[in-house]
């Protein structure tokens, strides 16, 4: 198979090969190698590249595996969010503040990646702490969409998702706080999951909301996600909000069989803001769910979506103004100097971070402070209460969620940068999944002029094997994820 | 939502984030602009609502009381900005 064909395999048909041993992991991972040479000029999907570390993974890997050792992500090389921390590897969060910082440790994670035999391939770029839709807030650069280098690839988490899009790995870790790892997906034309908050250890991953952060996989297909989710959740000690609920064969989930499925369609999200090509889509994906079997119902209301978004815009701002005061200057990253020690803590923070980040620890301060705390914080606490309510009486009816990803196809580079509300505006559709905690799952629904658009399925929490099961049912009778972006 | 310079200010020196003059009017501007959008949520009726922290039903999550090594001091200290023998090196705190 030549290199080119390789690194456009998913992980499950990599596996097979290794397995077979008609292809090596060090093959595999130098025409990943020679991938990234090739494209990531234009997509510019990596913070770091690690090629020498990939191949000595994957020499590790090429051992196991002669040792009869099987797993389907054993030799198989991957990207890694840069928010996620990789005990040798520097992991910045695209920012300035963190541009030196080497981990003392992995993230649990990578624990369990590296046992399952991962090969990493490098650490790719997101939105500043993983702040922003577009991926045009990092620090460094701007990641470019693989559909359309014009455009942006989403964000936070634009790196994994384009990474993946241009086959520079075969699948990626994410993070999504409020659909860093769904819109990116949906904007590339991947599949990407937000797993149940709790379902993977948070240990590791640099907080940006605790309350709401959680890693997740981006793949090519449904079965590659089912088998990445499967390797990385579970319980650990080490994440207090880690959820003890057994792990099971999530592959087992994949059945082309919608029957019996009761699928709901919120009429809120249908609303004024979504591109009409969009509707046209989702129109198009409904008939397809039901002909493969599932109940379509569109008397689904959840009333309190209007008010998700500055629910999220006061809840994560806050809890990052917290998370974020450990930038000091002290313990480790960028230090300003300064006159006196709360001189230079000002200093650091103001030439460390950019302005996505600087606007967000002022909002959350804001809502945090005397004066403002009830009429902010509190408040946006139980209109959380609310929307947390109103999902667990549609899911008494319903099985999933079907909506847009995103209210539009990926826009322009620069388009909405000047615009803080506006950019906010585009995760109109899937943080409210991230303030009730639950499972959402994207994949890719078809194009418009070229440009991808993405289908959201919303579950109940831990119902992640319902969510790849309408996901694996409508990729199987579709065939948008087989389409290759021309680069 | 208008808020002030004088607030900016008072913000920025509760979060410790230094401002460039140019930064304060921008973050005026922005945060007035953002905080109006956000005023839809004074009408919400929450009578009774209690408010959630998180989405999860775990609570009270104990730890085995067990002695485990920490990381060594060498690998915390190697990403210190400034380190004196096996100390972060800091300006004075107290004056």
């Amino acid at each position: 198979m030549k290199p080119r064909e390789l690194v456009g395999l998913t992980a499950h048909q990599a596996a097979r090969l290794l397995a077979r041993r008609e292809v090596s992991a060090v093959e595999l991972t130098r025409a990943v190698l020679e991938r990234i040479g090739a494209v990531d000029g234009k997509v510019r999907a990596f913070v770091t590249a690690t090629p020498d570390l990939a191949l000595e993974q994957a020499r590790l890997a090429d051992e196991r595996l002669q040792a009869g050792e099987r797993g389907p992500l054993l030799g198989v090389p991957a990207a890694i969010k840069d928010v996620i921390c990789t005990k040798g590897v520097r992991t910045t969060c695209s920012s300035r503040m963190l541009e030196g910082f080497v981990p003392p440790y992995d993230a649990h994670v990578m624990n369990r990646l590296y046992q399952a035999g991962l090969v990493m391939v490098g650490k790719t770029n997101l939105d500043e702490f993983a702040m922003g839709s577009s991926t045009e807030n990092s620090a460094f650069f701007p990641t470019h969409n693989p559909w359309d280098v014009t455009r942006v690839p989403g964000g936070s988490s634009g790196g994994s998702a384009a990474a993946v899009a241009a086959d520079e790995c075969l699948y990626a870790l994410g993070s999504d706080t409020g659909g860093s790892i769904r819109q990116p997906a949906g904007f590339c034309s991947i599949v990407g999951l937000k797993p149940t908050y709790g379902r993977v250890s948070r240990y590791g991953l640099v907080a940006f909301a605790s309350s709401l952060d959680q890693i997740g996989p981006m793949a090519k297909d449904v079965t590659d996600c089912a088998l990445v989710l499967g390797a990385i959740s579970g319980h650990d000690p080490r994440d207090s909000t880690s959820a003890p609920n057994p792990v099971p064969d999530y592959t087992r989930a994949l059945v082309p069989d919608l029957r019996g499925l009761r699928l709901g369609v919120p009429r809120e999200y249908y609303a004024e803001g979504m591109q009409p090509e969009v509707r046209q889509a989702m129109e198009m994906a409904l008939t397809k769910l039901q002909e493969l079997g599932a109940t379509i119902d569109r008397e689904v209301s959840l009333p309190s979506t209007p008010h998700a978004l500055a629910v999220y815009y006061i809840l994560a701002p806050s809890e990052a103004s917290a998370n974020l005061a450990r930038y000091d200057g002290v313990k480790y990253g960028f230090s300003a100097p300064g006159e006196t020690m709360w001189e230079a803590m000002e200093h650091t923070k103001q030439f460390g971070f950019g302005p996505e980040v600087k606007r967000r620890i002022m909002l959350g301060t804001y809502a945090l402070s005397a004066g403002y705390y009830d009429a902010y914080y509190l408040k946006a606490q139980k209109v959380r209460t609310l929307i947390r309510r109103e999902f667990d009486q549609v899911f008494e009816r319903c099985d999933a969620l079907v909506t847009p990803t995103s209210p539009t196809v990926p826009f322009r580079l620069g388009e909405k940068a000047e615009s803080p509300l506006q950019m906010y505006l585009s995760d109109i559709y899937t943080i409210p999944v991230n303030i009730a905690g639950l499972p959402g799952l994207t994949v890719p629904a078809g194009f418009v002029e070229g440009l991808p658009v993405g289908l959201q399925l919303i579950g109940k929490p831990f119902s992640e094997e319902t969510l790849l099961r309408v996901g694996y049912a409508y990729e199987q009778a579709t065939a948008w994820h087989k389409r290759k972006p021309s680069l | 939502m208008t808020i002030s310079r004088q607030e900016v200010l008072h913000i920025a020196r509760l979060a410790r984030l230094g401002l460039a003059e140019a930064e304060v009017e921008r973050l005026r501007e922005q945060l007035s602009a953002i905080l109006e959008h956000f005023a839809a949520l004074a009408a919400v009726d929450t009578e009774g609502v209690p408010p959630t922290a998180q989405s999860i039903e775990l609570q009270s999550i104990m730890a085995p009381d067990k002695v485990q090594p920490s990381l060594p001091q060498d690998d915390i200290l190697a990403n210190a900005p400034r380190r004196q023998e096996d100390c972060f090196r800091v300006k004075a705190v107290l004056e």
